[in-house]
């Protein structure tokens, strides 16, 4: 009582909305990381991380631990914006949390514009990518930033127009009222099409493998992060974490009705189980994804873009105003 | 058009057929070994430095010091030291050295030797500080492993 009539619970709102949502970030990368290492290490049929703690559980604190502790070189001829990137890349982890639902009351901030809110901060992601890719001043960096903006303009128009049906069915852009929406059948029933080409253009979103040319390592060593070691490299490889998360939580809410599933005492604040399991299941897939596929070639990115998913998802858009108008 | 919809067909399902392979794959067993904790039986092909194989009858080698694998082996890694000594028939063995910095496992030393006294060992852990630790007597490591 005394705390709240000194400070307004507002503040005290967004201070802990703050330590929960930057501990949860290096949390999910830790689980991710560790999650990723284990998964390619099955399917390579090899234990995967073994030594640090049992099972190797504790190996990501270590790689941690061991990137706060390197110097962060900076080359003597990159840009003077070498040392923001990173934490350009970092910033939209901050902000996309605002919108997440992750139950019915575990959330920051209902924007009534919430989805286009959540695409415009995660598209600054791309922005990093060019800045650092830019101002290292080396051929494998720059290399790794042209082809993520390209790859990154063409994927966001099927991304967005998949989103769009999905926008015009729930007659919403709140993340809370998208949810909402899906009581009876979740969207990924009503709009499967959607649903895969969303996903599909996620994974070029986030530069995850069948799609990671911006940092394909037989060709640019490392692309755009080539230049960037210790606490910088972390930050991009924290950033591209977080932004993994975010396209399964985007699709989770948009596809897979958020937060509802079988009932649990405490509904309102429980849902956050059923909202992780299946964020993680999107995430299982995608990590499963990315050590099945080769690497695609740049043409065959764009065509796959350009002849595929674009015609489709604006098929799939018409087919839906048409509907809906019905 | 049929080509563009057959494409996006035959792609689409070549992508699962994928990645039910990876699927299968993640619940089979691991098949790497996790060796310094782990290990696994050595083929009897394998080829460690040759060693004198101790006799069982006798209760050791069987070598005459005919010097044979020493004249044959050519990296010249092996020097055979043998003394007559009274009332003993034939020479004493003092020393067998193998110079294993030289060898190529060659494996003609074992084949020449006249009385099989020679076999390869089932060595494999050979990491040192120097080389004087590679230049075995190899009459002592038999007598070692008793």
């Amino acid at each position: 009582m005394h705390v709240t009539r000194t400070l307004p619970p507002e503040l005290i709102r967004i201070v802990i909305s703050v330590v929960v949502v930057v501990c949860f970030t290096f949390l999910n990368v830790l689980l991710l990381g560790y999650a990723e290492r284990k998964i390619s290490g099955r399917i390579m049929r090899r234990p995967g991380p073994m030594e640090v703690g049992p099972q190797g559980i504790f190996q990501l604190l270590v790689d941690g631990v061991k990137l706060v502790a390197k110097q962060f070189i900076v080359p003597s001829e990159a840009g003077t914006l070498f040392r923001i990137a990173p934490l350009l890349a970092f910033m939209p982890v901050g902000l996309s949390f605002i919108v997440i639902p992750f139950s019915n009351r575990l959330q920051v901030r209902d924007l009534d514009t919430g989805l286009v809110f959540m695409l415009a901060v995660m598209s600054l992601n791309t922005f990093a990518i060019l800045v650092a890719g830019w101002t290292s001043n080396s051929k494998y960096s720059l290399f790794g930033a042209i082809r993520s903006v390209a790859q990154s303009v063409a994927y966001e128009i099927p991304m967005l127009l998949s989103l769009l049906s999905v926008v015009l069915t729930a007659n919403t852009l709140s993340m809370r009222g998208i949810v909402l929406a899906q009581s009876p059948v979740w969207y990924v029933v009503v709009q499967p099409v959607a649903f895969l080409i969303y996903f599909v253009a996620g994974l070029a979103e986030t530069n995850r493998a069948p799609f990671d040319l911006p940092e394909a390592e037989s060709e640019l060593t490392a692309g755009f992060h080539t230049e960037y070691s210790g606490m910088g490299f972390s930050m991009f490889f924290l950033a591209e974490y977080t932004n993994m998360f975010f396209v399964c939580s985007l699709g989770v809410v948009l596809f897979f009705g958020g937060w509802s599933g079988p009932q649990l005492p405490y509904m309102d604040y429980t849902g956050i189980i059923w909202f992780s399991l299946k964020v993680y299941f999107l995430l299982f897939i995608m990590i499963w994804i990315r050590w099945t596929f080769p690497r695609v070639r740049f043409d065959q990115l764009l065509n796959f873009c350009w002849m595929y998913l674009i015609p489709f998802s604006l098929v799939n858009l018409m087919l839906t105003a048409v509907v809906v108008k019905l | 058009m049929k080509e563009y919809f057959l494409l996006l067909f035959t792609g689409a399902k070549s992508l699962l057929t994928g990645m039910g392979v990876t699927l299968r794959q993640m619940f089979q067993p691991i098949v790497t070994v996790q060796y310094p904790r782990e290990r696994i039986a050595i083929t009897p092909n394998f080829r460690g430095h040759t060693e004198l194989v101790r006799d069982q009858e006798t209760g050791t080698h069987r070598c005459i010091s005919c010097k044979i694998c020493q004249m044959d082996c050519p990296s010249s890694c092996i020097t055979v030291n043998s003394e007559k000594r009274e009332g003993v028939k034939g020479l004493v063995l003092l020393s067998y050295r193998l110079d294993f910095t030289k060898c190529s496992l060659c494996g003609i030393c074992v084949e020449v030797c006249p009385t099989s006294a020679l076999g390869f060992s089932g060595e494999y852990e050979l990491a040192g500080f120097e080389s004087s630790e590679f230049r075995y007597d190899l009459l002592k490591v038999m007598e070692g492993r008793e």
